[in-house]
């Protein structure tokens, strides 16, 4: 931590970029660590400083910042547009973890990569039928009402323990949709009023099995109300709501897997530019780091929409379970630490 | 890659009736705002990236002092209101045409909202106007609540 603060500091000073103000400042700089080595106590403490200075403050300039980051984000459009989840996941831990941005920029990012898959990929999964239209539609009246109770809910619930109460959630749908893996098949028929006056049910063409796959939608109403959840959380913790929408799909309403991460993707987007005008006003959408992220995370939202037909949904099914685990100690940690 | 689809949906068309005609429509005609909205915005983006290179060609080195920590520190300039946004793009600076382009893609989906609402109405499909009349107006309605638009 303190490691970390040492070199953001002389990051941020103007004086270490020319050639005339260089020495100067890295002398600066060098007083700044001794003062750092004293407290961290030890000289492999200091050295480990300056290595680590040298390679990434210094090294990476803005050009290769934006060219390493369009790399990164369209393999999380990748992944996002396969699972359902938007490119989130991937942004967030990068930026704080791999380029130490602010959690408040990267948050402001993952807005921006959940929008851009979900509108890169929804525009492919619509027009081949993979993801339901009108299932997606009806959901959103949860999420959006789910969003606006979360904006008026921020100051009144305790962020940190929505965390670890998120965490347990996905936890558990984790461990559902693995203990899911075995039922596969879709089915024929539904006594849901709701999904049967709206015409909710449809049929997909799965290219992995070769043939049309029509399936029944059951569970309209624990459905929605699922959802109506997910757009809560969504607001309220500043993540995708992909994480819940796809169990709730998967689960409860029984669409296939791939249905319901095509649903799920074509929906996070209206969630998402829910918040994103506040996110935007917030001044939380910095220009230089959301450009490459949009343009990444939208290349690789066109490759992920091409595999998802071709992949079978038990692969699916078994990447989703990985991912889920991998947020829900994302999400323990950060409702733990703060 | 759209030729061939649009070839599999034609031919598929001549089987189907005509309520399942009527959904392909609805769904075709998502499929092409959502694309056109994409498209738009990242040609945006990426112009106003260029820009933003153009402008300052200390930041188009791949090695030099001159670290990128110092655009996207808390300190970092950027627009994030309406009247910032004018001014940028008066001095035509590019951090403000990517602040364009990324207000584009926000809307994409709100503009997806938008022509399913006409959509269903136009199919005289009643339910699933209401359906999507009620989460455009909750989605107008967050912007409002959010202070973006007030």
């Amino acid at each position: 931590m303190v490691l970390r603060r040492a070199t953001r500091d002389q990051g941020g000073s103007p004086t270490g970029a020319g050639p005339g103000g260089s020495s100067g400042g890295s002398r600066s700089g060098e007083e700044h660590h001794l003062s750092t080595q004293t407290v961290v106590g030890g000289l492999s403490g200091a050295r480990g400083t300056n290595k680590y200075e040298s390679t990434y403050n210094r090294g990476v300039t803005p050009l290769g910042f934006v060219l390493t980051l369009v790399v990164i984000s369209a393999l999380a459009g990748v992944l996002g547009s396969l699972v359902g989840l938007g490119g989130g996941i991937v942004v967030v831990p990068v930026l704080t973890l791999l380029y130490h941005v602010d959690i408040r920029l990267a948050i402001g990012a993952s807005i921006v990569s959940v929008i851009a898959t979900s509108s890169g990929a929804a525009a492919a999964y619509v027009r081949d039928r993979m993801a339901n239209l009108r299932t997606g539609m009806f959901l959103e009246i949860g999420t959006t009402v789910g969003a606006i109770s979360g904006a008026f809910l921020t100051t009144v619930l305790p962020v940190r323990a929505l965390f670890v109460v998120f965490s347990a959630v996905l936890g558990y749908s984790a461990f559902a949709t693995f203990r899911k893996r075995h039922a596969a098949a879709a089915l024929t028929t539904s006594d849901d009023r709701i999904a049967n006056a709206l015409g909710l049910h449809g049929s997909y063409y799965d290219q992995a099995e070769g043939r049309e796959i029509p399936y029944k939608v059951v569970g309209t109403r624990p459905g929605l109300a699922l959802m109506y959840v997910a757009g809560l959380v969504s607001a309220l913790l500043g993540i995708g709501s992909g994480a819940l929408k796809v169990p709730a799909m998967d689960l409860t309403m029984h669409l296939p897997m791939k249905v319901s991460s095509a649903t799920s993707n074509f929906m996070i987007g209206v969630t998402a530019a829910a918040s994103a005008g506040v996110y935007f006003a917030r001044g939380q959408i910095d220009p230089i780091i959301a450009a490459p992220v949009a343009i990444g995370v939208l290349g690789g939202s066109l490759v992920g929409s091409r595999l998802l037909g071709r992949v079978e949904n038990a692969t699916i099914r078994w990447i989703f379970v990985a991912v889920l685990a991998v947020i829900c100690i994302e999400m323990l940690q950060r409702g733990v630490t703060g | 890659m759209t030729t061939r689809s649009d070839e599999a949906t034609t031919r598929g068309d001549e089987e189907m009736s005509t309520d399942d005609a009527k959904v392909r429509r609805v769904e075709l005609a998502i499929s092409l705002v959502l694309r056109v909205g994409v498209t738009v915005s990242v040609a945006v983006i990426a112009a106003g990236l260029a820009l933003m290179f153009v402008h300052h060609p200390e930041y188009g080195h791949l090695s030099g002092p001159f670290s990128y920590h110092r655009l996207t520190s808390n300190s970092a300039q950027f627009p994030h209101t309406f009247t910032q946004l004018g001014a940028y793009l008066e001095a035509g600076k590019g951090r403000g045409v990517v602040v364009v382009g990324i207000l584009l893609l926000i809307l994409t989906p709100v503009l997806r909202v938008a022509v399913s609402v006409v959509s269903y109405l136009y199919e005289r499909d009643r339910a699933m106007t209401l359906v999507t009349l009620f989460v455009l107006a909750a989605l107008v309605g967050s912007f409002f609540l959010g202070g973006v638009l007030s």
